[in-house]
């Protein structure tokens, strides 16, 4: 176990740099110098200035060159400077952070918590009402856009209640009640997607673990229902829902970014759109990196975790 | 004409004669809800191809006496900010939002399909190649990369279908891989390698039948996915380019201004991706049902 934890994290590593290679040759492949996008829509550009900000960047140095220091000053956890704002990236991105978890975090719980017992309910009683009804909401989830799904329910809360989460971030220190009402109508907008995904992944593979020999053996020596659809069936039926929530995690990122526009919460994925509309490239290639750095994570972890469930999958 | 028509015969004994089922046939059995899916579908396409002749009114022409008309018969569903007529941009907006769809969802699936074999089948050493690139890939989230994507290189058609379709690789090339390894292990595999097949035949015998469900799956949820990416991307400005109509642009230019006033600007172009999505899942679902031998009990 320890030699698969050494594999996987030297992996991680190796993944982590690749990202930072593709991501700082797609920021380059960009026609033009970045210097040039940046003075874009300014009008007039003092050559001086220009001059400066081309030597700030490393532009006028090699490639390899430029990489390395990039790699270095992440490394170091220097974000560098953003060029709207001309602040330090790493002070305008570091209160965005809580925000952007904090959504995460709930879209997922929300997820899990819809997702899994309705997959389960729907594997169990295969071509019921209960599952017809379940899959059409599961496919209503998977088909609707989260920003959609959350314009639909701000419409209704003003509708209904004459009420719209507010459009300033509460600060939870402020006001609990209202920090949490702000963050749950995004989480549900963001969440239902990944819920509805969970939803089927769980409820196609239980079908398929529910039709083995020992689930049958299970059944015939007398087991009752409960035993052998959560200790013998649930436990291999989740193996291939540890991967889709873990891929799925790093869609509900992206997810994130039209939710927090459309809820107007000032979190990273909302800053990420504003960079690149605003072509702050520095910001946002370090941001991409960042959001690549969760993700890794995150995968790590389901491999981990898929090791410990499943002791088949082991490689050393 | 024959001669039973001539003559006025006695009621004819009928004789049940046996009719193969078509294939549309058989799948409309066995899958009620696919079938609807797919015509669903069919009718989109159709109205997509068929976009100037069902259009009731020019998309793109603005007219300021005839603004946020609500549902009506000379508007069906009213007008946006500028007077244009919803119901025809929906119609035009049809023919990107599929072209983009199906386009995404081919390269991804056939790309991942190979990939996940290959790295399935091959042994260690090549998964371990393909493994790390894969996760270089999928480390990027579908809509961030698509973003940076297409803020690098200028938003066109071909940019959002390379920075759609490129991110579903990986996706799909795990879900193969997983199956692939688990039927690696079966002694039906094993029984085939006893025998003497070989490795192209043991990966397209024995384990890409097993695979052909969760690939269809995948390929059409796809679809699905692709059309919300676009949607999204078009949604935050950074989509398909202006003289397209596009379903995502529409929410995003009028929408979220004017939602309370005209709450019809946001349902009807959700709606409309919405019932495009569903309606193809609802197609990939039925079709999984009818292709997967183990599901037809």
């Amino acid at each position: 176990m320890r030699g698969f934890v050494a594999h996987r994290l030297g992996l991680a590593a190796v993944t982590l740099a690749g990202m930072s290679i593709v991501i700082f040759v797609l920021l380059r492949i960009a026609p033009g110098s970045i210097v040039d996008l940046l003075f874009s829509s300014a009008g007039y550009v003092d050559p001086a200035e220009k001059q400066q900000i081309t030597h700030e960047l490393l532009l006028d140095r090699p490639i390899p060159v430029q990489y390395a220091q990039w790699a270095g000053a992440l490394l170091h956890g220097d974000l560098g400077k953003s060029y709207r704002y001309g602040l330090p990236a790493a002070r305008l991105i570091g209160p965005r952070v809580p925000i952007t978890v904090e959504l995460a975090v709930m879209g997922m719980a929300v997820a899990l918590l819809v997702g899994l017992p309705t997959g389960i309910v729907s594997a169990t009683r295969q071509n019921t009402a209960a599952d017809y009804g379940l899959r059409i909401f599961s496919l209503a989830g998977l088909s609707m856009p989260a920003f959609w799904l959350g314009m639909l329910i701000i419409l209704m809360l003003v509708r209904v209640f004459g009420w719209i989460p507010p459009m300033l971030y509460v600060p939870v220190r402020e006001n609990p009640g209202l920090h949490l009402m702000q963050f749950l109508f995004p989480a549900l907008a963001v969440g239902y997607r990944s819920a509805a995904l969970i939803n089927r992944m769980t409820r196609s593979s239980m079908l398929e673990v529910l039709r083995e020999d020992y689930v049958r053996t299970g059944r015939a020596k007398g087991l009752a229902g409960r035993v052998v659809v959560y200790r013998h069936a649930l436990r291999n039926a989740l193996l291939p829902v540890v991967t889709v929530v873990g891929t799925e995690f790093a869609f509900l990122i992206g997810g994130l970014v039209v939710t927090e526009t459309v809820f107007n919460l000032p979190g990273v994925a909302r800053f990420l759109v504003e960079a690149i509309l605003w072509r702050d490239y520095p910001v946002v290639q370090n941001l991409v990196m960042l959001i690549a750095i969760v993700v890794v994570l995150s995968n790590l972890a389901v491999d981990l975790l898929y090791a410990r469930l499943d002791p088949r999958v082991r490689y050393t | 004409m024959s001669r039973a028509d001539a003559v006025a015969a006695p009621a004819p004994v009928a004789v049940p004669r046996y009719r193969r089922p078509g294939v549309a046939g058989a799948f409309t059995r066995r899958s009620p809800l696919g079938a609807i899916g797919a015509v669903i579908m069919l009718v989109v396409v159709v109205a997509g191809l068929a976009a100037p002749l069902v259009a009731t009114h020019d998309p793109t022409r603005t007219d300021a006496t005839q603004t946020f008309v609500p549902p009506g018969p000379r508007h069906w569903l009213g007008t946006d900010h500028l007077g244009r007529d919803i119901y025809s941009r929906l119609v035009h907006g049809a023919r990107v939002s599929l072209a983009v769809g199906v386009a995404c969802a081919l390269l991804g699936g056939l790309g991942g399909g190979a990939v996940g074999l290959l790295s399935g089948l091959t042994g260690r050493r090549v998964d371990g190649i393909i493994q790390p690139v894969l996760d270089i890939m999928q480390g990027f989230p579908l809509l961030v990369l698509a973003l940076v994507m297409t803020a690098a290189l200028g938003p066109s058609i071909g940019t959002v279908v390379v920075a759609i379709s490129v991110p579903f690789i990986p996706r799909v090339a795990r879900v193969v891989r997983a199956v692939a390894l688990g039927v690696r292990e079966t002694t039906y595999v094993e029984a085939a390698r006893a025998l003497g097949a070989g490795g192209l035949r043991v990966a397209l015998r024995h384990v890409f039948p097993n695979t052909v469900a969760p690939l269809v799956v995948m390929t059409t949820a796809q679809l699905g996915s692709a059309i919300l990416v676009e949607a999204s991307l078009s949604f935050l400005g950074l989509g398909i380019p202006e003289p397209y109509p596009s379903w995502g642009r529409m929410l995003a230019v009028s929408a979220t201004e004017f939602a309370q006033r005209a709450p019809w600007l946001v349902i009807f172009p959700g709606l409309a991706i919405s019932l495009v999505v569903f309606a193809s899942n609802l197609f990939g679902d039925g079709l999984r049902d009818y292709l997967d031998p183990r599901l037809r009990i």
